[in-house]
């Protein structure tokens, strides 16, 4: 091995508190924390355990309450909103679980969204290819099926050659066939253009794809598991 | 309180901007209404005190001159309860300090007590002493205009007499609600004015004595008021009376009842305007609020709740946001009509007191057409979202089909980003949404206009009458026909440039079984100063030999065509009865009238060349020294100015006009913005999550604000040439409907009004824009990532 890749994020005592009321909800409390360039990263634990929370920090939706975060050498914890919204539209790439695209827009137009904004994308034909919908750029969310439309969705975030590709359960609203479809699509990404992938779920089973497996429970991060040989996304069944 | 009513008023709570501007559309309707119908109650309700407690005559009729006996056969009369006699003299009053001309007419009250019949309400001051010579009684109108105190004193000229008269007292009469001079078109306090004097004393100085020229009466109940009135013609009739006449037709109350009758259907016709429209947005408004509601309904539906209590209890929401709207509807109406109707009576019409009187039917009916409007249209929603099993609601809603729209299809794809692609893609899939919001808009623009409209009316019909019909600058009436040869006399005054001549006789004007009590006018048929304007409003010539009617005289009231021919019944003099050819239709805007060629007339009359008065054109910068001239002339009886006339009209039924058009085009632009402000609210709360996962791709807030307001801005614009066309329509309707006897409106469109109804939708547009860029700033980012609708 060479030298190890350039540390894309860094997190140091990292804590969230949600205030409702009176009543204070700790999300995250003391995460510390290096994710480097081209891992597939799993975040895995039981919904509450703060892994939604420390992903939308890192992708610059959300503030910590303390503790500092830093993109390469751009100090995240420090941004204005602006500086916030200018980072992830040039370096972030988004999954959600519930795909969140536009009705009105064809597959091609729907990544045609964020590359026509970004500074260096690829064709929004490349990186339908790259997920496989190639033969479905004209198509509408309405005529794709779940699947489908989710890959549309990693299309999208992945058009604009982004540092990070954040993925909130994509296989969420999946079965496990389709599921893994898409997973095959994240680990190509990951693997061919060398994206830094995390992936929230909290499906155990997923974490095999995994270079580095980041367990959290109730705002801590209770175990960090390194994986010499991940394993195919084709080979994963639930 | 159940747990479904706390978590309306909590929903109510969170939609409170949403809701506020629903109630503003609501108000504006509501109040509107209840301003105008409570404005006409009052003032009806008002009138009907007054005629009743002070005894207001139920017919009248004028003669020359008869013994005091006559009055004795007058009251054996079948049908003739109380009969009072009178004398009155016309005469020109001078005002110190003011040297435009002032007319006044000198009514008699017996020599001790009260009148009998058309009672005189004292505003201030006292009685005049019983047998008092030099003591009267002035109307409040003059009195107002003037500064004139019980005390003060005023100089009368009666019959070419000088006579200084003191006013002891101020008053109002139901016979003088409507002062206006003869021959004016406006009421004017300044230059008009009515005085009450012991009998003796004015018959004295007017050579009455032992004599009337004016008898008042009421009838026995039951009596038939034509018969009493032929009966009473029969009587006068030798004694030179002019035709004795029923309370519909006594000129103060004639303008009062037509007056009336437009308000009515300006208060009818208005109100259905705005209420009708503020009901449609509503319905339109409430269905999408609802619609937003979607899985709520389906979670309430999953646990068993029926369709009818899901309704019932989207219906409360609704009905709250309803009462909020009535009830400030109601009290604001309350307010500007109480404000109208003093305005009314403190410009036009001389009530003593205001009844000022709501009607709780007027605002049960406006809460029951804005809940019946509210509840249509929360049904709907609900129900169409019941519709839906349990399950379809609470899954995601499946993503609309979208198309590539026409723009694109023709091959301007290219010219379009993906935002707009996305603004025309959700304009065309939503076909209805949109058009609802595009009529909804346009709706508001054209209130705008409809409430703006009537201040351009009243300029373009002034300035019609003044400046293409009666151009002349003082119009003068003589005491009676006189020969023609006084013109020259008067065209020899210095300072008075041109004169005409004309000569107006009292008449009745029959056409089968319609009829119309109205004057005849001979005018000069190329006069330069009195003209007949044709249909297309350009000054023809009357033709000899026959009438020329307005167009409303011959078309609404007696029905008669050019080619056919009218009877004329003169009132005056021999008392002819002629027959007449129709020869032409004229143009006016104000009151109406017959015209003929004063020659023809004076040969109808078999008369010579006889005048009734003169239409002068003065040398500017003469006026004053004129009316001195003129005010020394005995057989002047009345001088009306057009240049004060147009300033008095202004200062009076003007200031009513602009106070209705304010605040209908307050209540325009409340109900606009409202329509507005919705519109965009509701497309931010159904496209929010689509916009906030934008948002989280790292577009800005400037470039998801594009995509939202993109489309309401299309949406407006489109609007605005619609709302015009919308806004001529409603005029129409209006003009259709206020069309009457004292005045017509034109169908006038002024590029500033419809600049101010496109400037409204605009405005409300713009802030609308702000505030949902606001709420942009807001979007919850982290919550779209979890949420799925």
């Amino acid at each position: 091995m060479n030298a190890a890749p350039e540390v894309v994020f860094r997190a140091s005592a990292l804590t969230k508190t949600y205030r409702m009321g009176e009543v204070s909800v700790p999300a995250l409390r003391g995460i510390d924390l290096e994710l480097r360039a081209g891992e597939l990263v799993v975040l895995l634990g039981p919904s509450g355990s703060g892994k939604s929370t420390l992903l939308n920090i890192l992708g610059g939706l959300d503030t910590p309450t303390s503790g500092e975060v830093f993109y390469l050498d751009h100090q995240l914890t420090a941004a204005s909103e602006a500086e916030l919204t200018l980072f992830r539209r040039d370096h972030v790439g988004f999954v959600f679980q519930f795909y969140n695209l536009i009705p009105s827009l064809t597959a091609r137009e729907n990544v045609a969204v964020v590359t026509e904004i970004a500074r260096a994308p690829m064709r929004p034909e490349d990186a339908l290819a790259l997920v496989g919908l190639a033969d479905r750029l004209d198509h509408f969310p309405a005529q794709l099926s779940g699947g489908e439309q989710q890959r549309v969705a990693i299309a999208r975030a992945i058009a604009k050659n982004p540092a990070v590709l954040l993925c909130d359960e994509p296989t969420g609203a999946l079965d496990a066939q389709t599921g893994v479809v898409v997973l095959e699509a994240l680990e190509k990404v990951n693997r061919e253009l060398g994206t830094l992938t995390v992936l929230i779920t909290h499906n155990a089973i997923i974490a095999g794809m995994a270079n580095r497996v980041i367990r959290l429970s109730g705002g801590c991060i209770v175990d960090i598991q390194d994986n010499a040989n991940p394993r195919a996304a084709r080979e994963l069944s639930w | 309180m159940s747990v479904l009513d706390r978590k309306l008023l909590r929903d109510l709570w969170h939609m409170r901007g949403q809701a506020l501007a629903i109630a503003a559309v609501i108000m504006g309707g509501v109040a509107t209404l209840v301003m105008s119908l409570s404005t006409y109650d009052s003032l009806v309700t008002t009138r009907d005190r007054f005629y009743r407690d002070y005894r207001f005559a139920e017919a009248f009729a004028d003669l020359k001159r008869a013994p005091e006996p006559v009055a004795e056969r007058l009251r054996e009369l079948p049908g003739v309860d109380r009969l009072e006699t009178r004398v009155a003299a016309g005469a020109r009053l001078e005002v110190p300090g003011f040297a435009d001309p002032v007319t006044g007419l000198l009514l008699s009250l017996p020599d001790r007590g009260d009148a009998e019949l058309n009672r005189l309400h004292l505003k201030r001051g006292r009685m005049v002493e019983p047998y008092s010579e030099d003591e009267a009684i002035l109307s409040d109108t003059l009195a107002e205009g003037h500064g004139i105190d019980p005390g003060d004193t005023l100089s009368v000229i009666v019959n070419g007499k000088r006579k200084t008269l003191t006013v002891v007292g101020i008053a109002v009469s139901p016979e003088y609600v409507y002062q206006i001079a003869p021959g004016a078109l406006f009421p004017d306090f300044k230059r008009y004015g009515v005085l009450w004097m012991r009998r003796s004393a004015l018959a004295a100085a007017y050579d009455m004595e032992g004599a009337f020229n004016n008898v008042a009466l009421t009838l026995v109940r039951g009596a038939d008021l034509r018969e009493v009135i032929a009966r009473v013609d029969a009587v006068l009739a030798r004694y030179g009376g002019t035709g004795a006449y029923a309370r519909r037709d006594q000129f103060s109350n004639r303008f009062l009842s037509e007056e009336l009758n437009q308000l009515q259907t300006t208060a009818t016709i208005f109100p259905a305007i705005f209420l009708g429209v503020a009901a449609f947005l509503l319905n339109v408004v409430l269905s999408r609020l609802i619609a937003l509601q979607r899985e709520q309904i389906a979670v309430l539906k999953a646990f068993g709740y029926t369709n009818g209590a899901i309704g019932w209890h989207f219906v409360k929401l609704v009905m709250l946001i309803v009462v909020l709207g009535v009830a400030a509807g109601a009290g604001l109406g309350a307010w500007f009509g109480h404000g109208l109707a003093n305005i009314y009576t403190e410009t036009s019409f001389r009530f003593p007191w205001l009844d000022y009187r709501l009607d709780a039917r007027v605002v049960v009916f406006a809460l029951a057409v804005a809940g019946v409007a509210a509840i249509a249209g929360t049904l709907f929603a609900v129900f169409k979202a019941a519709r839906l099993t349990q399950a379809e609601g609470m899954r995601s809603e499946t993503p609309t089909v979208y198309h590539a729209t026409v723009v694109e299809r023709i091959g301007l794809a290219a010219l379009l980003s993906s935002p707009s692609r996305m603004i025309a893609r959700h304009i065309e899939r939503h076909p209805a949404k949109s058009l609802l919001t595009v009529l909804g808009v346009a709706c508001a623009c054209g209130l705008m206009m409809v409430g703006n409209y009537q201040s351009d009316a009243i300029h373009y019909m002034v300035d019609v009458h003044f400046r293409q019909a009666a151009r002349e600058d003082l119009a003068l009436t003589f005491t009676e026909p006189t020969s023609g040869k006084a013109l020259h006399e008067l065209a020899a005054l210095p300072g008075v440039d041109h004169v005409e001549g004309f000569r107006d006789v009292p008449a009745i004007l029959r056409f089968r079984n319609y009829s119309y009590r109205s004057a005849v006018y001979g005018i000069l048929p190329q006069g330069q100063l009195h003209r007949s304007l044709d249909r297309a409003l350009k000054p023809v010539k009357v033709p000899a030999g026959g009438v020329v009617l307005t167009d409303y005289l011959a078309d609404e009231i007696l029905h008669v065509k050019p080619g056919d021919r009218i009877t004329v019944e003169v009132l005056e003099g021999r008392r002819q009865v002629l027959e007449v050819p129709v020869l032409g239709i004229t143009k006016q805007y104000f009151g109406v009238s017959a015209y003929m060629q004063k020659d023809s007339l004076n040969a109808l009359l078999r008369e010579g060349d006889v005048v009734s008065g003169a239409y002068l054109a003065l040398k500017p910068g003469n006026e004053d020294a004129v009316y001195a001239l003129l005010h020394e002339r005995p057989r002047v009886l009345g001088m009306v100015a057009n240049a004060s006339a147009v300033r008095s009209f202004y200062a009076t039924l003007g200031e009513f006009i602009l106070f209705y058009n304010t605040v209908a085009t307050l209540l325009a632009a409340a109900i606009g913005f409202g329509v507005v402000y919705n519109s965009a609210r509701v497309a931010l709360s159904e496209r929010g999550r689509e916009l906030a996962s934008l948002r989280v791709l790292g577009l800005t807030r400037g470039e998801v604000a594009y995509i939202l307001l993109g489309e309401l801005a299309v949406l407006t614009l489109a609007a605005i040439p619609l709302g015009m066309l919308v806004g001529i329509g409603l005029i129409w309707i209006l003009v259709l409907a206020l069309n009457g006897e004292l005045y017509r409106l034109p169908l006038t469109l002024t590029p500033a009004n419809y600049a101010l109804g496109a400037s409204v939708v605009l405005v409300s547009a713009l802030l609308s824009g702000l505030l949902v860029w606001r709420k942009l700033g807001r979007l919850d980012l982290v919550g779209v990532l979890k949420t799925r609708e």
